[in-house]
This record gives structure tokens, C-alpha cells and sequence, in this order.
């Protein structure tokens, strides 16, 4: 028995030192619908330019990551690399000195500030992970129903309006699929997805940040009164209408428009047989500035206490480099890298969406960034009052206004 | 002193009980009487059930969803145990055929999963592919149907029939064990003072049962109040629309483990369950000195 013991023990000193220059780096992630692209894929890639260094993705199931990854930091037994869910979650993971700081990474440049929003100390200072992919918002419609009707993507909210106006009219048809059920498809998908066109992007969500923007304000407002305006081009009893209904509804060719977040496209491209189209925000008047809703998801960091911290910063600069953003965006349609060099895109779909970062300004989701930390929580809040505005039972002034006031209850640039 | 035996009988169930139950009820308590300070856990003493109680961003949701739990404890006292005792009563009437086949299929639905219950019932209820307005249109009532769960008047009431479809099953099962436990003597003997039919059930039977109807109206009190699952499985944690079926149950969970963007916060969900188990505990007490006590057992 010691024997064996010894011999075994003796072997694995062997099999160390043979592979003294070989280091293994641990991936920590919860998106393990991702596995077979980052073991077919990334990781070769990146194996082929780095001898030395090998790569293992370890996925855990997504609703359970944040718990295993908090306790495996806590026991020390986490990956090298970890991957980052954006803001408060991660933030606190920096705080708790369990992620490294990155500002030396030179990788790091090539990121705008919107993109590094999500995993930075609250004063800009100091990034902790690399940005990896984002979403973005807009609208998908029904290239067939638009052309047998006889429509054009719309630019204007009045097209828009007009679209929608014709589509309900002619009667063969849903104008646009959606539904309050669920609630946060009328806040991320509706309020979000429209917002940034009238607050203007990221001045209107740094203004709500540094207190000089308020949520009654009429550029606020104005996103729910448009909102309320959605419910009469729903479809009957769209109350109880949930998000798979609506994605039914729309891959099945029964409804025309649908508003959605770029994640859809691969879901849909599977689905639907027909062609589909995108358009983005609409604008208020002709040759205004768009804004997009570029979302930030998923970002990657480095465990603090990792024994290989030179050959994982190897691996984030090349996770931060074009070659990682063209794998990423091809594999992945629908999730684009956060690099502000663009990439080809091969997708018609995603490539759509992606081709708005050009004409558009990008923002991110209003509530994600510091307002949703109190009590009550903005992002809940924001669910409910939009979900309720297009369902008409509350006014859009009156949703605006118990929105501002609970932001200002606790968040003290509003006070 | 009981005897050593005894005790070695009753120490596996109570060890265990005290494991999982006792222990962390107590520990609950406490945590309730805790905040969060940065890192820290600092003892603040009641400062969770005021805010809880008389903070409007508190007391507001907590109100709300305490009003719907009672709500949804009514419908279940007045639509599930009536129900319950009449199909009690005539499956134990002796001239019923296949008895035993209405007696399962009345008692499955309690034995399915919340999960099932909740999306079945909302793929029945939906107005794109549900059955119930393609029914009601068949019989010329179309005009009846409304997105019944998408709409604040009635999601509650919905979802509260749905449960008592969903349970049925357990007041009628316990009213049939009581009414099948009165013997054939007593029945005879009113027969012979003139009392027979419907007069029996009111005069002999229901006196008879009424502890059990009184066990079953408790059990649908704590059940009520802990209830969770169907709402959870569908309105989801949100309990839409606009709070309309949130109940004490959702208003913990969104509390306690956080909800997207929220973080949870343990003691202020602890303050809910804390006050959630005094509510139970109120309600049961009143049920056993107010009304058990004064109940009539008769005995045979």
C-alpha cells in the first residue's frame, strides 16, 4: 500500500517536472452553452500562438455561478481566469480583493469607456476585467409581411407609428409581438431598447449618475408615454402574453415587428422561415442622432490570488485583441465583442445590428450602473412601471414620477 | 423520569427535527434582529421589523401582500373546503357507481407539481394558444374571456381557483375518512326518529365531521399563508401584474435571495419570515383556544 503510495506520488513529481514550462490556466465561466465553441475554437486558437500555456474552460450551470464562484474565491480553490457578470456583482468581487486590477493591461486601449463601464471602480479608475461581448437592442421584423403590405423600415417615431398603423389596419397580422406578462421584456426590450433615443444615450444616463438628470424629467417621461402608446398594437390579451409566447408568435409569421435584444438572432435564425430584417431605434425627426442600447454582459478577469498572474495577463491582452473579437462574433451571432476596432461579421442578421454602432452613439442599460443598489430597486421599479404603462393602468407621469421618487429616496445625487 | 428507552425511541426524530426545523427557525429569529454594515453584521435589535411594518417603501409591499394572502385564503375557505365536503358527501352516498374512479381523478392534481399545475393552467388561460377562449367560443361566450392572469382584478382570484382545483382533493379525502367513520347505528337510529335524506347529512353527519372540517380550514391557513410555488411558477418573482398576486411567500423570496439586479439582503428577509411565522402562529392559536376547544367530540 505505501509502495503504490510512493510510487504514485513519485510518478506525479515526475510528470510535474516534465512539464515545468507548461502552465494550465483555469477558466471559470457560467455560460456553458458556450463550451464546445471555446474547446473547438477559442482555446486552439489561442494554444497555437501561445506554446506554453493550455487552457481549461470549466463552466457551471448559470443561475448557480455566482454562488460556486463566491465560495470557491472564498476557499481558494477557484480558476485563474474568471469570468465577469457586469457591474455590482463583480464590483464587489474587486472590492473583496478577489479579482486583479488591470489597469497596467495594454490590451486594455482598446476599449471605450462605455465598454469598460461595467467592470471599473465607480470613479473610472481601475478596470478589473476585460470586456467580452455585449447586446444590442432594436427592432426584428418580418421582411415577407413587410413587403406584401408594402412597408419600409421606418426611421421616425412617426413611421414608426405609421408602420405599425398599417399593419393593425390591413388585419392579416400582429403588429408587433410582446407582451407584459413577464414584465421585463416592457423594461429591457421596450423601455431601454427606446430610451436612449430620447434621454441621448450616455448623457442622459452619466446625468442620472451625477444627479443632474431626473427620472420625471420630460426626456424620461417621454419614453413611457411612447410606451403606452405600444399596448393597442399588441395582440388580444397580450396581459398574459409571456416571452416564449412572443417569440412564437413571431418565428411562427404571425406577428410583423418584434423588439428584441441581439440574442435573439441565433434562437431565430433557427426558427423562422422567412426572411427577417432590423431596424434600430427609431428617432424622433429625421436626421437625428440615433442611440443604441449596446448593452455590456460579459466580461473576463483575473483571480487575484492566481499562481500563473503572468501567463493569465497573457491571456486577457490576447482576449482583448481583434483576433478574439472575430472568433467571438462569428461564433457567437447575436453577442458582439466589445473592441472599439469593429469586426466582419458574417451573420446578415447580427451583422445588421452591428452595423448601428457605426451610425448610431452605443449606451448601456440605464439602471445597471450604481441606481440599482438601493431599496427600491430601480431595475424591478422599471419592469413594473413600464409594464404597466403599456397595460394603460397607470399614467406615464405618474410612473415617472414614483420612479423618481424612489431613486431619490435612497441615491443621494438625487436627494 | 421517563423511562431510557424512550428516550432512545424518540431521539432519532427528535435530533432530526431539531436539525432541520427547529434550529434554523430559532436562527431565523435571530438573524431578523441583524443588518449588514459594509462587510459586518451589526445587531440592530427590532430596526428591521419598523422599517418592515412603518417604512412606506416597506410596509407598502408587505401590506399588499398580506391583504392578497388573505384574499387567497378566502377563496380557498369559501370555494375549496364547501366543494370538498359536497363531493365528500356524495361519494360516500351509498348509491353512487364508479366512487372510486371520481375519488382518483378528484385527488390527482394534488399529487402534480406546482411547476406543472402553474403551466398548464397558463397554456389553458392563454388567449394566443389556450383551449378556454376556443371553448367559450363554442358555446357563443367569447365576450366572457379576458387575459384573466394578465389583468390586476383578476390574477389572484385565478390563480387562487386554479389552487383550489389543484387541492380539492385533500378536504374532500379527510370529510370521506370522517364520514365513512360514522357508523351505519347512528344513521339508523335517526332514520327511526324520522330524520332521513338531506335532514341526515345536516343533523347527524355535519355535526360529526365538523372537527375534521376545522383540522382541514388550519391546514388551508398555513398552507395559504405559506404558499409560493404556483405564484412563483406563474407571475414569476415579480408576482405580476403590478403586485396584484404578490403574497407574503414572493415578497420573502424577492427579499432574501434577490431578484436580477437586486442583491439579497438575509435579515430583512428574515424580518418577513420571522413575521410570516408569527402570523401562523397567531392564526393557529386563535383556531386551538378560541375554537377546538369548544368543539363537541362525540364518541362511540
Amino acid at each position: 500500500m505505501t509502495k503504490t503510495l510512493k510510487g504514485a506520488l513519485l510518478l506525479s513529481v515526475l510528470a510535474c517536472a516534465a512539464h515545468a514550462e507548461d502552465v494550465t490556466l483555469t477558466i471559470e465561466s457560467w455560460r456553458n452553452d458556450d463550451l464546445k465553441i471555446w474547446q473547438d475554437e477559442i482555446i486552439p486558437a489561442f494554444e497555437a500562438e501561445h506554446p506554453g500555456i493550455t487552457l481549461k474552460f470549466t463552466p457551471s450551470a448559470p443561475a448557480e455561478y455566482n454562488a460556486i464562484l463566491n465560495s470557491k474565491l472564498d476557499a481558494g480553490s477557484a480558476g485563474d481566469i474568471i469570468t465577469c457578470r457586469p457591474f455590482d456583482a463583480s464590483l464587489a468581487l474587486y472590492d473583496g480583493g478577489k479579482l486583479a486590477d488591470l489597469s497596467d493591461l495594454p490590451g486594455m486601449a482598446n476599449f471605450s469607456d462605455v465598454a469598460k463601464s461595467a467592470w471599473i471602480t465607480d470613479d473610472g479608475q481601475h478596470p478589473f476585467c476585460v470586456p467580452m461581448g455585449a447586446v444590442i437592442h432594436g427592432f426584428i421584423y418580418n421582411k415577407e409581411i413587410f413587403a406584401e403590405l408594402g412597408l419600409e423600415e421606418p426611421k421616425t417615431v412617426a413611421e414608426f407609428h405609421d408602420v405599425l398603423a398599417k399593419i393593425k389596419e390591413d388585419g392579416s397580422y400582429i403588429p408587433m409581438a410582446m407582451g407584459t406578462n413577464d414584465q421585463w421584456e416592457a423594461a429591457t426590450m421596450g423601455y431601454q431598447n427606446i430610451g436612449p433615443t430620447y434621454w441621448k444615450g450616455e448623457e442622459g444616463r452619466t446625468g442620472l449618475i451625477e444627479g443632474k438628470a431626473k427620472l420625471d424629467d420630460p426626456a424620461f417621461t417621454e419614453v413611457l408615454s411612447e410606451l403606452a402608446t405600444w399596448g393597442d398594437y399588441m395582440g388580444d390579451g397580450f396581459e398574459a402574453q409571456t416571452y416564449p409566447d412572443s417569440q412564437n408568435l413571431f418565428t411562427l409569421g404571425r406577428a410583423a415587428i418584434y423588439p428584441a435584444g441581439s440574442w435573439e438572432v441565433s434562437g431565430f435564425n433557427g426558427l423562422a422561415d422567412f426572411e427577417m430584417g432590423a431596424f434600430p431605434p427609431p428617432v424622433k425627426a429625421e436626421g437625428d442622432t440615433c442611440y443604441i442600447s449596446d448593452h455590456t454582459d460579459i466580461g473576463i478577469g483575473m483571480n487575484a490570488a492566481s499562481a500563473h498572474p503572468e501567463e493569465a495577463k497573457v491571456f486577457l491582452d490576447w482576449v482583448a485583441s481583434p483576433e478574439f473579437s472575430k472568433i467571438f462574433a462569428n461564433a457567437l451571432p447575436g453577442f458582439y465583442p466589445l473592441a472599439s476596432e469593429p469586426v466582419e461579421i458574417t451573420d446578415p442578421l447580427a451583422a445588421e445590428f452591428a452595423s448601428w454602432r457605426d451610425e448610431c452613439q452605443s449606451t448601456i442599460r440605464s439602471s445597471y450602473q450604481i441606481l440599482s443598489r438601493g431599496t427600491p430597486n430601480l431595475e424591478n421599479e422599471l419592469w413594473n412601471a413600464s409594464a404597466n404603462v403599456i397595460r394603460g393602468t397607470e399614467s406615464p407621469e405618474d410612473a415617472a414620477k414614483r420612479l423618481q421618487e424612489g431613486l431619490s429616496s435612497w441615491y443621494d445625487k438625487q436627494k | 423520569m421517563p423511562k431510557p428507552h424512550v428516550l432512545i425511541f424518540l431521539a432519532p426524530a427528535v435530533l432530526v427535527y431539531t436539525a432541520v426545523m427547529i434550529y434554523p427557525l430559532f436562527d431565523t429569529l435571530r438573524l431578523a434582529l441583524f443588518a449588514a454594515d459594509g462587510q459586518e453584521r451589526v445587531y440592530v435589535g427590532l430596526a428591521n421589523f419598523r422599517r418592515l411594518f412603518l417604512d412606506p417603501l416597506w410596509s407598502d409591499q408587505f401590506w399588499n401582500a398580506l391583504g392578497n394572502n388573505f384574499w387567497f385564503f378566502l377563496i380557498h375557505m369559501l370555494v375549496q373546503n364547501p366543494i370538498g365536503v359536497a363531493l365528500a358527501a356524495l361519494l360516500s352516498s351509498p348509491r353512487l357507481r364508479f366512487a372510486a374512479a371520481y375519488r382518483t381523478a378528484i385527488f390527482v392534481p394534488t399529487i402534480l407539481s406546482f411547476v406543472i399545475v402553474g403551466f398548464a393552467w397558463k397554456l389553458i388561460l392563454s388567449p394566443i394558444w389556450g383551449i378556454a377562449p376556443s371553448l367559450l367560443d363554442a358555446v357563443g361566450l367569447k365576450s366572457l374571456f379576458a387575459p384573466w392572469l394578465g389583468k390586476e382584478a383578476y390574477a389572484l382570484t385565478t390563480l387562487a381557483l386554479i389552487s383550489v382545483w389543484q387541492f380539492v382533493g385533500i378536504p374532500m379525502m379527510l370529510i370521506y375518512a370522517a364520514l365513512l367513520s360514522i357508523t351505519e347505528e347512528i344513521l339508523e337510529a335517526g332514520e327511526v326518529d324520522g330524520i332521513t335524506g338531506m335532514a341526515a347529512f345536516w343533523k347527524i353527519k355535519l355535526p360529526l365531521i365538523l372537527p375534521s372540517i376545522g383540522i382541514i380550514s388550519i391546514l388551508t391557513f398555513v398552507g395559504n399563508f405559506n404558499a409560493f410555488d404556483l405564484i412563483y411558477a406563474a407571475q414569476g418573482a415579480l408576482a405580476g401584474p403590478d403586485f396584484s398576486t404578490d403574497i407574503l411567500g414572493t415578497f420573502l423570496y424577492r427579499t432574501f435571495f434577490g431578484f436580477q439586479l437586486q442583491l439579497g439582503d438575509p435579515y430583512m428577509g428574515s424580518a418577513i419570515a420571522s413575521a410570516m411565522f408569527g402570523i401562523i402562529l397567531v392564526g393557529v392559536c386563535i383556531y386551538l383556544f378560541g375554537i377546538q376547544r369548544r368543539l363537541r367530540h362525540y364518541q362511540f
